[in-house]
């Protein structure tokens, strides 16, 4: 079907609205089309678009509440999706925590929509495949890489007035480059929500230097470094530590915010007072919808971490009702302060340490301390007097980011990246930290 | 690798509402009326024939129904019940020797005869970059057949108040023995899948699948201390009669510390034990680094199978197809054709298989209408075989695919997937009792906890749910703070024991992470109680300011 506009999404959840009989009303459409290009041994081995649009129905009887999708949108279709989400209403358990959701509440646009990014196509996809391509076949090099893009829209709506419409775009790229040998291998990140700002010609160049780079790399022993972690080095580790900033599991005491005796430890300073996070929907390099889809609050500017303290903590309706607190939409984009130098400025000033390009498989190893363990990949490098000395084997890492976060020399220049494990939108920069904790080495190249 | 899904899932367990999105809500009445087989043979056949007339070499279609219901629950509360459909179909096509591959959810005679166009229109656009033409290996339409997972308890009729009861009742067991946050979720999935293909082939399946993950949570405000214990159920690919568990489904761990599953799960026990080992892990010895003797527990183990020796062993990994996201493999192609490549020690055989009853990964036929078949991985120590689809069987020198070709959608490609891969139980009798008795510093590690591995499946750790110190044959106290590196081959060859059939098991994921875009699949790996012999085990407590 077309790509439904405010008009036609108002029609249609006024629509939906009006059919209800239930206490409360909530309706939520997402469309729009996803197109991606998938290459690998220097050839494209898939290629896609998937269009959609569907309209999911929520209603509750005083605390009981049942959900209904369709993604048909005639009269008929509209008003089955109502009659079931009352029929699965009325068979649910009633939750007592259950909150009805806001009213009265207006959205401030933000920047997600670019007609460029709109525009894209077959060919557009094609080429950047090709850029990466021929320029591997070129260098005797072998390309593997991924690029996506999307053009699509939320609209949200409920029986007690709320109602907003949007529409985002994103790319996202990845590209790994290898040497035949197989004993080198370079990678590259680029996202955006406006593709003119993505070049996918620099990024592929980026690929292949470090592919070239990386081959004949040595074993250091495993240990305590510093590193130069690029920002694609700590989007996960961030992302992880983000996602315990919740106030029930803090005020519960399962959560490295809990406070001893109990408590949590919003004010607290747990960090370097150099770090500075905030989320901001706003934000014109990391734009999100100005609501969160789940509670239909509005999301705001908010500090998450100022000078080091924790500044704000995500309050769920039902939480921040029972601790007298207020809630807010939860954020969907994380942006951290950095410097104006570039990562190569960052290692001119480096006497000894390790550059991380980019790091893999992040699993929590203990929620007590946010400790995580996961690898290097893909271009790690030691680096002695300001200079890029040799390849070095990739290092498993057993490290905490709240202890990451608390050595840290200095801050490079802010990166827009999608997290590869979680959905924020981010802006951080690369990262000189002492002491990051190396525990094993891996012949992984 | 379990990948994002599986951290939603988990982000859910761990008591917020968010909830994985597996499709389409219906009402629960409509899950017992299958598309009709004609309904899906008519389509099928508008697309193979709209693909063959424009010129495709090769077509299939898939035509899903995918029906799935989780209930979420937080101590004495239900949180969500969610019923979701997902319906349409799939067109692959080879033209010019290259795929192309349409989806939609218009299910038509017209819309996928028009998705078959566009799929040979993308094929012949793919050809100009293709370095070499796509090699299907040959296999035999096998005419209208259909397979279904066999059950006795169709999950769709038991009424939901039945299923969120005996979650609350597991809730409240935990809590009673000193859990003080418990969290449960029942999955149940079911697809509907039917293959069509310029083979001559008509595959009608229908397939189900179970699981029921918890974890218990004990926390200390004094000291500000808190651990967890997940549950410790395998999912499994069988009917709701999973959760009849009658004493002979029951498995005694070595030296009786908890009560394992075998065919059945009795969740409430389980969670029971939970509580009661939650709270006992705030006091647990922290465990000295140094080198031991693991003793691990299949439904630990097969995590550790599933990274180390199961994606390891994927062709397409191999070849390069993953490389920018999920990685390659050290398990390459030479070490394979020097058929003397020592993967583990001489008692170590994988086995690949589609047909093991009540695993994740058994169908009739995988998604290319490959029938479901058995195959050697590692024999005697040595790696012998992968796991292919039919554009890869020729490159290891094999007439027919492996049937390893999945999509976790009708609105995605397949491409290569894991089987149920296991390690074969031990040739002499041996239990889990008399396997500890020849252990004097080890530890015995039972269900599944933090796992992570290179992308190329050297370098891995693994940590788990119970850690218990063995001491001169005897398992004694719990252990804290424990996480085992390894070298995949390394830990192989330091295979040195291994339970008999008596004790073999399954374990397995429902959420198995590969590809871009990123799908997930089930996958069952079994084994019995295994032993590996000075294993590098890690202290993983730390402070923080």
């Amino acid at each position: 079907m077309k790509k439904l506009n405010q008009e036609d999404t108002k029609r249609i959840t006024d629509k939906v609205l009006s059919l209800s009989k239930a206490d409360e009303c909530t309706v939520t459409i997402n469309g729009g089309r996803t197109g991606n290009i998938r290459y690998a041994r220097n050839a494209v081995s898939t290629a896609g678009l998937v269009e959609n649009t569907s309209l999911s129905v929520s209603v509750a009887f005083g605390k009981k509440q049942g959900t209904a999708t369709v993604n048909e949108f005639d009269d008929k279709s509209l008003e089955k999706a109502v009659r079931r989400a009352e029929d699965l209403a009325r068979l649910a358990p009633e939750n007592p925590e259950f909150m009805p959701t806001p009213a009265g509440v207006a959205f401030k646009p933000s920047a997600t929509f670019s007609e460029k990014t709109d525009a894209i196509d077959p060919e557009y996809r094609a080429q950047v495949a090709a850029y990466s391509i021929e320029a591997c076949r070129k260098n005797k090099l072998v390309a593997a890489g991924f690029f996506t893009d999307e053009s699509a829209f939320q609209t949200i709506a409920n029986s007690r007035g709320v109602f907003g419409h949007q529409q985002r775009t994103s790319v996202d790229f990845t590209c790994t480059v290898r040497t035949e040998d197989g004993r080198g291998s370079g990678w590259v990140r680029r996202d955006a929500s406006d593709v003119s700002r993505f070049d996918a010609r620099a990024a592929s160049d980026i690929a292949i230097e470090k592919a070239l780079r990386s081959v004949e790399a040595k074993a250091l022993e495993p240990g305590r470094y510093t590193v130069i972690l690029e920002p694609a080095a700590t989007s996960d580790l961030m992302a992880y530590m983000f996602n315990s900033f919740e106030a029930r599991s803090a005020d519960e005491g399962r959560s490295f915010l809990a406070k001893k005796g109990g408590g949590n430890r919003l004010g607290d300073k747990l960090f370097d007072e150099q770090v500075n996070v905030w989320a901001d929907p706003w934000h014109p390099d990391v734009p999100v919808l100005p609501w969160d889809s789940q509670t239909m609050l509005p999301r705001e500017k908010m500090d998450l971490i100022k000078g080091g303290k924790i500044a704000a903590l995500n309050y769920s309706p039902f939480w921040a009702k029972k601790q007298g607190a207020r809630a807010v939409g939860q954020p969907g984009n994380i942006v951290m302060a950095g410097g104006s130098k570039s990562t190569a400025e960052l290692i001119a000033n480096t006497k000894k340490g390790v550059l991380v390009t980019r790091t893999w498989y992040i699993r929590m190893v203990d929620p007590q301390s946010v400790l995580l363990t996961g690898l290097t990949r893909d271009g790690t490098f030691y680096i002695e007097n300001g200079k890029i000395k040799h390849p070095i084997k990739n290092f498993r890492f057993n490290e905490s980011p709240v202890t990451m976060l608390n050595n840290i020399d200095e801050l490079g220049r802010p990166e827009i990246l999608a997290g590869d494990e979680s959905d924020f939108q981010l802006l951080i920069p690369a990262m000189r930290v002492r002491d990051f904790n190396f525990t094993s080495l891996s012949d992984a190249v | 690798m379990e990948r994002r899904t599986f951290l939603k899932v988990s982000a859910a367990a761990g008591g917020t509402l968010l909830v994985p999105v597996f499709g389409n809500a219906i009402a629960a009445e409509e899950l017992l009326n299958p598309l009709s087989v004609q309904f899906k043979k008519t389509l099928a056949d508008a697309a193979l024939n709209a693909a063959t007339k424009a010129g495709a070499s090769y077509c299939d279609v898939r035509i899903g129904r995918y029906l799935n219901q989780f209930i979420t629950t937080r101590d004495t509360n239900v949180e969500n019940i969610v019923n979701t459909e997902s319906s349409g179909v799939g067109v692959r096509v080879v033209a010019n020797g290259a795929y192309g591959f349409v989806a939609t959810n218009v299910m038509t005679a017209d819309a996928v005869a028009e998705a078959a166009r566009q799929a040979v229109a993308i094929a012949r656009a793919n050809a100009r970059l293709q370095s070499e033409p796509v090699q299907l290996a040959p296999v035999k339409g096998v005419g209208e057949v259909a397979w279904a997972t066999p059950f006795t308890k169709d999950w769709r009729t038991v009424p939901v108040k039945d299923k969120a009861e005996m979650l609350i009742a597991a809730n409240k067991a935990a809590l009673g023995t000193g859990a003080t946050f418990m969290t449960s979720m029942l999955f149940q999935v079911n697809q509907q899948k039917y293959f069509a293909s310029t083979d001559g082939s008509y595959i009608d399946q229908d397939i189900h699948r179970l699981w029921s993950p918890f974890t218990a949570t004990a926390v200390d405000k004094a000291s500000g201390k808190f651990r967890t214990r997940d549950g410790l159920s395998s999912p499994a690919g069988m009917g709701y009669e999973f959760f009849d568990a009658q004493p002979r489904h029951k498995v005694r761990a070595a030296g009786g510390v908890t009560t394992l599953y075998h065919g059945a799960y009795d969740i409430v026990e389980d969670a029971r034990a939970a509580g009661r080992q939650a709270r006992e892990k705030l006091t647990a010895k922290s465990v000295e680094p140094g080198k031991y003797d693991l003793v691990l527990s299949p439904e630990h183990l097969f995590l550790t199978i599933h990274e180390s020796v199961g994606h390891a062993t994927e062709l397409d990994r191999v070849l390069g197809y993953e490389a920018n996201y999920a990685g390659t493999s050290f398990a390459t192609l030479d070490k394979w054709q020097s058929k003397k490549f020592k993967y583990g020690s001489d008692i170590v055989n994988f086995v690949a298989d589609r047909t093991t009853p009540g695993s994740l990964g058994a169908v009739g036929y995988d998604d290319e209408g490959v029938p479901g078949k058995r195959w050697d991985i590692i024999k005697d120590g040595v790696l012998v075989n992968y796991q292919a689809t039919r554009d890869q069987a020729h490159i290891i020198g094999e007439k027919a695919s492996h049937g390893c070709s999945f999509a976790d959608s009708w609105s995605s490609v397949q491409f290569q997937r894991m089987p149920n891969v296991s390690l074969a139980a031990g040739t002499k009798k041996l239990t889990p009792d008399e396997l500890v008795k020849d252990v004097k510093k080890g530890i015995y590690i039972l269900g599944r906890g933090s796992y992570s591995i290179d992308q190329q499946r050297y370098n891995f750790q693994f940590g788990g749910q119970l850690f218990y110190e063995i001491k001169d044959g005897k398992v004694t106290q719990q252990l804290g703070d424990v996480a085992y590196h390894a070298n995949t081959q390394e830990f192989w060859n330091a295979c040195t024991a291994m339970c008999d059939e008596r004790d073999w098991r399954m374990g397995g994921s429902f959420f198995d992470g590969k590809g871009q875009p990123s799908q997930i699949s089930a996958v069952s790996h079994g084994s019995s109680t295994t032993r590996f012999n000075g294993i590098n085990v890690i202290n993983t407590a730390r402070k923080i300011a």
